[in-house]
């Protein structure tokens, strides 16, 4: 874990204004109150692009108090260059402590994953949202879209996996697999694989959801039902590769693969960085073990 | 003496329904009822008012006056110009079907025929993947539509077989009422004898009530039981189909009927 410090004194306190921040919870305490529901807000302009992580941003600047120790990852991973670019830009803009350990942190920022770690209460996790409407590609209109949710007419949404089964014989959606949240509203998890989809059902973590670009915010309250759609004989089945993590022998990780040479060679590592390098910490040995991707922690990139 | 009872009740009661489009007045005072397993044409020039009625009577469009009443399967009655948007659209799935003039309106062009088929089926809460699958498949066979061709999306179809899945994602959940709007437009006359037999029967097999709008008087002779001719928004003359066409009453039935070579 990093120190706390000064933040930079040329920005406010977490790079939005104070009147930003409020307008941004205020949206926040709606999207809790109304689990799954997209409250529209006034996304402001962030120093990145669109597509980078905007939206998630504006919620943990939100969000964000002196006493949080905060950690971005992106796919899984701590070290990559998006999540270290706004984990450092948060260490500057607040002055609050960063880390990679999921279990010391009270935020986390996350783009396509949800740590292998159980999160526990008062924890939070801002997931970045490319495309918040899971019925976009189904019904261009937003209006129809808008009414659809509000009617909860969502046969719509079964047409698509419908047409998943007809063509390939079970539902392929491996990522940004539509859920039901409180019974109510159908809501896109953002692009984290259907592996994940499990965790967010009862999790006791606040989950909060920032699409800067699209300019809507939405939640689930801890411990709030999330069940994936599916059909009463084509039941829900979260995808993973089925290999163990190369590094730290985990069977029950998410994995990615990594082309490790051009004639063919490939491993399998766990795609949460922190995970794998507390099962190496803990003795734990892969097929691979001691291999150059296998770095110790960087405790302090900043 | 129940069955009698049942007959007696209309499905539709329309009174006085109006609607304006700014100062033109599109349809004036229309008033008429429709008893289930009945068939109504409504024919008339174009720019007449049939499609706005139409669209009126499915909810599509709210009415300036009037009311239409449809008494729903539990027996309920509602008017459907004041139903609230949920309720409208829970009966728009179960309860009644609109079938376009344009097959492009009514279907998902993209999705496949089994999937057009299974939308209202799984709208109306159908989760059982093999079970809505089944019933795709036979609602195909009964529309004529080969079973192979279950995955294919209907822009790969004929105009004619884009038709005939949309009447069968019409009819999949069974309403008891159908607006049809120039069902047979822009087919040609094999194709829409085809079809009007195809109609004819299913209407007859299921019991189901229907309202047709066309121009073609031929289509109204062959599956109404009785029809409706509008002029400038108004109905001008309501009668069984057999009488009016052979002996109109209003001039504007009479010039209709005239100016075809032989209905």
């Amino acid at each position: 874990m990093t120190p706390k410090a000064a933040h930079d004194p040329d920005y406010n306190l977490g790079y939005l204004d104070e009147q930003t921040k409020r307008m941004i919870r205020r949206a926040l305490l709606k999207a809790v109150a109304i689990p799954g529901y997209q409250v529209p807000f006034a996304s402001r302009e962030m120093p990145l692009a669109y597509g980078w992580g905007t939206g998630g941003m504006q919620v943990t600047a939100a969000v964000l108090g002196p006493d949080d120790v905060l950690k971005v990852i992106d796919q899984g991973a701590d070290d990559t260059t998006n999540a270290v670019s706004i984990r450092r830009f948060f260490a500057r803009v607040t002055g609050v402590r960063t880390t990679e350990r999921t279990v010391e942190a009270t935020v986390i920022q996350t783009r396509h994953r949800i740590p292998e770690q159980a999160l526990t209460e008062g924890q939070i996790i801002v997931y970045q949202v490319p495309q918040p409407e899971p019925l976009r590609k189904l019904e261009p209109r937003e209006t129809e879209t808008r009414r659809m949710h509000a009617l909860a007419d969502y046969g719509l949404m079964h047409v698509k996996l419908y047409e998943d089964i007809a063509r390939h014989g079970r539902i392929t959606l491996s990522y940004d697999y539509p859920v039901l949240v409180n019974g109510r509203y159908v809501m896109a998890p953002s692009p984290i694989p259907s592996f994940d989809n499990p965790k967010m059902h009862h999790s006791p973590a606040l989950q909060l959801f920032g699409a800067g670009r699209e300019k809507r915010i939405y939640a689930i309250p801890p411990y709030t039902e999330v069940r994936s759609l599916d059909f009463e004989d084509h039941p829900f089945h979260p995808w993973r590769a089925s290999n163990c993590c190369d590094l730290c022998g985990a069977a029950d990780s998410y994995l990615d693969e990594v082309v490790t040479d051009d004639r063919g060679g490939r491993m399998f590592v766990c795609s949460d960085t922190d995970w794998c390098a507390d099962r190496r910490e803990a003795g734990h040995r892969g097929r691979l073990a001691g291999h150059a991707l296998a770095t110790p922690r960087a405790d302090d990139p900043a | 003496m129940s069955d009698r009872a049942i007959l007696d009740v209309p499905i539709l009661d329309v009174t006085g329904i109006g609607v304006r489009f700014g100062g033109l007045n599109a349809v004036k005072d229309a008033t008429f009822s429709l008893w289930p397993g009945e068939v109504l044409a409504i024919v008339g020039e174009s720019g007449s008012g049939k499609t706005t009625l139409l669209r009126t009577l499915a909810g599509e469009l709210a009415p300036d006056s009037g009311q239409a009443l449809f008494r729903t399967r539990a027996g309920e009655v509602v008017d459907i110009p004041r139903l609230a948007e949920p309720q409208r659209r829970a009966l728009a799935r179960t309860e009644w079907g609109f079938v376009h003039q344009n097959p492009r309106d009514g279907l998902r062009m993209a999705v496949s025929a089994g999937g057009n088929v299974g939308e209202r089926l799984m709208a109306a809460g159908a989760r059982h993947w093999g079970h809505i699958r089944a019933e795709a498949a036979a609602w195909l066979a009964r529309v004529e539509i080969d079973g192979s061709r279950i995955d294919d999306p209907p822009r790969v179809f004929s105009g004619g077989m884009q038709q005939r899945l949309q009447i069968a994602r019409v009819l999949v959940t069974e309403p008891r009422l159908v607006l049809m709007d120039e069902p047979t437009g822009g087919l040609d006359v094999s194709v829409q004898a085809r079809l009007l037999d195809l109609i004819r029967t299913l209407v007859g097999e299921l019991g189901i009530a229907a309202i047709i709008v066309t121009h073609d008087l031929a289509v109204a002779r062959l599956l109404a039981d009785r029809m409706l001719v509008m002029q400038q928004g108004r109905i001008v003359e309501a009668g069984l189909t057999d009488q009016v066409l052979d002996d109109p009453q209003h001039p504007y039935s009479q010039l209709l009927v005239s100016s075809v070579l032989q209905a």
